[in-house]
């Protein structure tokens, strides 16, 4: 089955179209991964994946049932987003711990307590930042507890918005590694926005590139340790990373 | 090597917490000239509080001391509020790590840009909006007209970052402090907003310090890198040694970083326990 299939995807801001015709169709339990310019409209097609840009046309179909326009409660616990900036998921005024266990009581988990201690400890936090507040952190411990936030529901899909850009290599492995874990244990399926090429190696099967809100090449990660793309800004993003 | 712009001996950082006052910076000292010196190292083991200790913007409770801190011969710690904000901007200017975050949310990013000049010469209206139109095309945002009457939540995470830097560099400050200022740019795009930054610092002498967890790129951005874990130097190395280092915590991460043909089915993690953190 798709997890994520999107067909003629054009989203818009107010006036502005951002994306044109954005096709893709990912399989369940697949890690899938957009690259691309800046701006060209990565994190708005993981913003409406997610019900959060809702002026769009085409289709987006979430693990074979379409979604609408608006948030949908049902898709809310299958679907989890980590965003590119930590503020965009973490309340400011909660402490971790209330950010961590109140999607739990409203979705009617038990054993709370012990969840929040086994996510953080997942995600590399010591116990002693629980009762914290965001800005009592740094920026990698608060991309921390917004990646464990999404995953504290078990969702089924993950979309994830550059989750370890903030993040130094060591706990970013950490991170890979456990992403790397959850898909093997429970048939996750990760939509994945990076510009770090060597990531979307370590972790993805596909990705596609993107430029000026299109989709200009799908590859394989095959492609990609070879740097054998077709189209010449794919390359130049390889040839960028290192890549000869 | 030219007098030292920034001289900084035995600082510390502390906070209160549950378990009575903890250091998050715990004695650091070094001296920077007009050259880029980059840090890098374990997340929470206070490059940013290293960082804005430096411009004053460590907030209640959190405690900043030094034996001294000395910028351009002037002494940090012995200045008023009122004489740091004359130098925040103008003469020491922070790109800071949550850039949306930081931008005034109500204020279009033209006019924010625009008022990062107000230090500078009178310059007429046009003018400003002249020299803010060129700072943004010159950070590669297309379309500059339109981006500077857009507001903060309506730009991607990589535009926020180039708006940041292009702040921040319009003063044409004495040191800029980067605080992971493009980890959300394409590669591509990154390496031309360096470009930018090391131009600034051959042509008018401006010092650097760039904190980052992408070693590749300071050790190719920096003549100079401090390897930081739980609120101390842990080693220090000509950039161009990085790759060298000898100490286990460097080796552990230069190991951990993926590659653009992995192979590995599981990155190496360091044993993070055995350092603490705070
Ligand atoms: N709320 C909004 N209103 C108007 N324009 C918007 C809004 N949000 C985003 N945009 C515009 O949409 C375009 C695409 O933005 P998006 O955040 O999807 O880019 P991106 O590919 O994720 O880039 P980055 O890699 O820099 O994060 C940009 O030109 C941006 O200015
Ligand atoms: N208000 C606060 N109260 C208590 N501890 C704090 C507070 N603010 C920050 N800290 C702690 O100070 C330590 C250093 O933080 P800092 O932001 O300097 O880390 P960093 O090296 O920049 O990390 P990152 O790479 O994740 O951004 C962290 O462990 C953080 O949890
Ligand atoms: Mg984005
Ligand atoms: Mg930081």
């Amino acid at each position: 089955m798709s997890a994520i299939r999107l067909e003629n995807l054009d989203i818009s801001y107010g006036e502005t179209r951002i994306t044109h015709g954005i096709s893709l169709d990912i399989a369940e339990g697949e890690s899938f991964a957009l690259v691309g310019e800046s701006g060209s409209g990565k994190s708005t097609v993981l913003r409406a994946i997610a019900g959060l840009a809702p002026e769009w046309t085409g289709r987006i179909e979430l693990l074979g049932r379409p979604r609408g326009h608006g948030i949908d409660k049902a898709k809310v616990r299958d679907c989890q987003m980590v965003f590119q900036d930590p503020y965009g998921s973490i309340h400011p005024r909660k402490t971790i711990d209330a950010t961590l266990s109140e999607p739990l009581a409203i979705h009617g988990f038990g054993n709370r307590d012990e969840r929040v201690e086994e996510m953080l400890k997942a995600v590399g936090l010591d116990r002693r930042f629980r009762f914290r507040f965001p800005h009592q952190l740094s920026g990698g411990q608060r991309q921390r507890v917004a990646i464990a936030r999404a995953l504290m529901l078990e969702p089924r899909i993950l979309l994830l918005d550059e989750p370890t850009s903030a993040l130094d290599v060591s706990v970013q492995a950490e991170i890979l590694n456990l992403l790397k874990r959850l898909r093997r244990e429970q048939n996750l399926t990760f939509l994945l926005v990076t510009h770090n090429l060597p990531v979307v190696s370590f972790l993805c099967e596909r990705l596609a590139v993107m430029r000026q809100g299109r989709i200009v090449e799908v590859a394989n990660v095959d492609q990609l340790k070879k740097g054998a793309f077709a189209e010449p800004y794919s390359r130049e993003l390889f040839t960028a990373s290192g890549g000869v | 090597m030219s007098a030292p712009l920034l001289e900084l001996e035995n600082l510390r950082v502390s906070f209160p917490t549950a378990h009575g006052r903890v250091e998050v910076v715990k004695g650091i000292s070094f001296t920077l000239g007009r050259e880029r010196l980059g840090i890098v190292g374990e997340s929470g083991s206070g490059k940013s509080m290293t960082g804005r200790s430096i411009l004053k913007l460590i907030r209640s409770p959190g405690k900043v001391t030094a034996d001294r801190m000395t910028f351009d011969g002037v002494d940090l710690l012995g200045q008023s509020e009122r004489q740091m904000r004359a130098i925040r901007g103008a003469r020491i200017s922070m790109v800071m790590q949550d850039p949306k975050f930081s931008l005034n949310p109500v204020m279009t990013v033209g006019d924010q840009i625009a008022e990062a000049l107000r230090f500078h010469a009178r310059l007429s209206k046009g003018e400003r909006k002249a020299r803010v139109l060129s700072m943004l095309e010159a950070v590669r945002i297309d379309d500059p007209e339109r981006v500077s009457r857009l507001y903060p939540h309506e730009v991607s995470g990589g535009m926020g970052q180039r708006i940041m830097i292009a702040m921040m560099l319009i003063p044409e400050p004495d040191l800029l402090i980067a605080d992971e200022p493009t980890s959300a740019l394409d590669v591509s795009v990154q390496s031309q907003v360096l470009d930018i930054i090391d131009d600034l610092i051959r042509t008018k002498g401006m010092g650097l310090i760039f904190i980052s967890h992408d070693l590749n790129l300071v050790s190719r951005y920096c003549d100079r890198i401090l390897v930081m874990n739980s609120g101390r130097v842990v080693e220090e190395c000509a950039a161009s040694e990085l790759a060298d280092a000898s100490h286990p915590y460097t080796r552990g991460l230069l190991a951990a970083m993926p590659r653009l043909d992995e192979t590995r089915e599981e990155l190496p993690v360091l044993d993070r326990a055995s350092w603490g953190g705070t």
